[in-house]
């Protein structure tokens, strides 16, 4: 099983090739989506290089939960509600929701998930 | 002007690789009017030949009922513009197939050299939100197929011929049974 710094510079040259950003924008703190620009068919692209990097199957939906984040079951207005929250907070338990829970507007979501979080993602599936 | 960036199938191994060649003509409009006084095909509808060799390639593996589309260019390589009279040979692989899209790597050569590389990635248009959305009307892609001699080279990869999907034999049917407007 790779090491955190493994998982780290794995994650970055995913990043790197996917998004065309530079190796040192490529940082923990950084979001996807904020920071690095990453576009929704990004993160089909993402998972791809992830699969080839570390041989695993990963799926987009656990990094852009597009289905959770569009149900009107779970939005109201355009903020999540407790129900939705709690449906994000059981398909990404790899990311920290505590900011996100203080504002739950949708369109906050996009500047939610960083690297560090995508690192815990790929760590939590390729340790299970 | 119809928008086929490959000429034929050659080659066509059904969820493996596709080959697919394309004759650069004078006689096109591309060709002609791209950089007048210098023909030549453009790079962008070179990479459009090999979207289609890898598309119908991603495709054909859900009979072409998947909304296949263009997503990303990934890396992409010429070493040369193609000039009139050259003859092109495509090579599409699949190298990762995803419930929701695909990886198609690209190599095009020319005399024998390689021309021109490239990565592709499709993705699958989905169906909730698309539901409504028909790509393409199943007969006239029956008829792009035929023209494109797919199905007289592709096979399974047990080399078992690769059958028309029953749902365009039966467009094409109605639509030959309907009156000429």
């Amino acid at each position: 099983m790779p090491n955190q710094d493994e998982v780290f510079a794995k994650v970055q040259e995913a990043l790197v090739d996917a998004l065309g950003v530079d190796e040192d924008e490529v940082q923990p703190e950084a979001t996807m989506v904020g920071d690095l620009g990453a576009e929704s068919i990004d993160f089909l692209d993402i998972i791809f290089k992830l699969e080839k990097a570390f041989g695993f199957q990963f799926k987009r939906e656990d990094l852009y939960p597009e289905d959770i984040l569009t149900n009107s079951q779970y939005v109201q207005g355009g903020r999540m509600t407790a129900e939705g929250l709690a449906a994000l907070k059981q398909r990404m338990p790899f990311a920290d929701l505590t900011r996100f829970e203080q504002n739950p507007a949708v369109q906050e979501f996009n500047n939610l998930l960083t690297v560090q979080d995508l690192c815990n993602y790929v760590a939590m599936k390729v340790g299970s | 002007m119809r928008w086929f960036w490959i000429d034929r199938f050659t080659e066509f191994v059904s969820g493996k690789y596709a080959r697919a060649v394309k004759c650069v003509s004078l006689t096109e409009e591309a060709v002609d009017e791209y950089c007048p006084g210098y023909p030549c095909l453009p790079s962008s509808v070179v990479i459009e030949g090999m979207a289609q060799t890898g598309g119908l390639l991603v495709g054909q593996l859900s009979d072409f009922r998947e909304r296949v589309v263009l997503a990303k260019i990934g890396h992409c390589k010429f070493v040369d513009i193609p000039r009139p009279g050259q003859r092109l040979h495509f090579l599409a692989e699949i190298t990762n197939l995803q419930p929701n899209g695909a990886y198609v790597v690209g190599r095009i050569e020319r005399d024998g050299e390689l021309f021109c590389e490239m990565e592709l990635m499709f993705a699958f248009l989905d169906d909730d939100k698309f539901a409504k959305v028909e790509q393409f009307e199943p007969a006239a892609f029956l008829r792009m197929l035929r023209l494109l001699r797919l199905f007289d080279v592709a096979v399974t990869e047990s080399g078992e011929p690769v059958r028309i999907p029953p749902h365009m034999l039966e467009a094409e049917k109605t639509l030959l049974a309907s009156p000429i407007p």
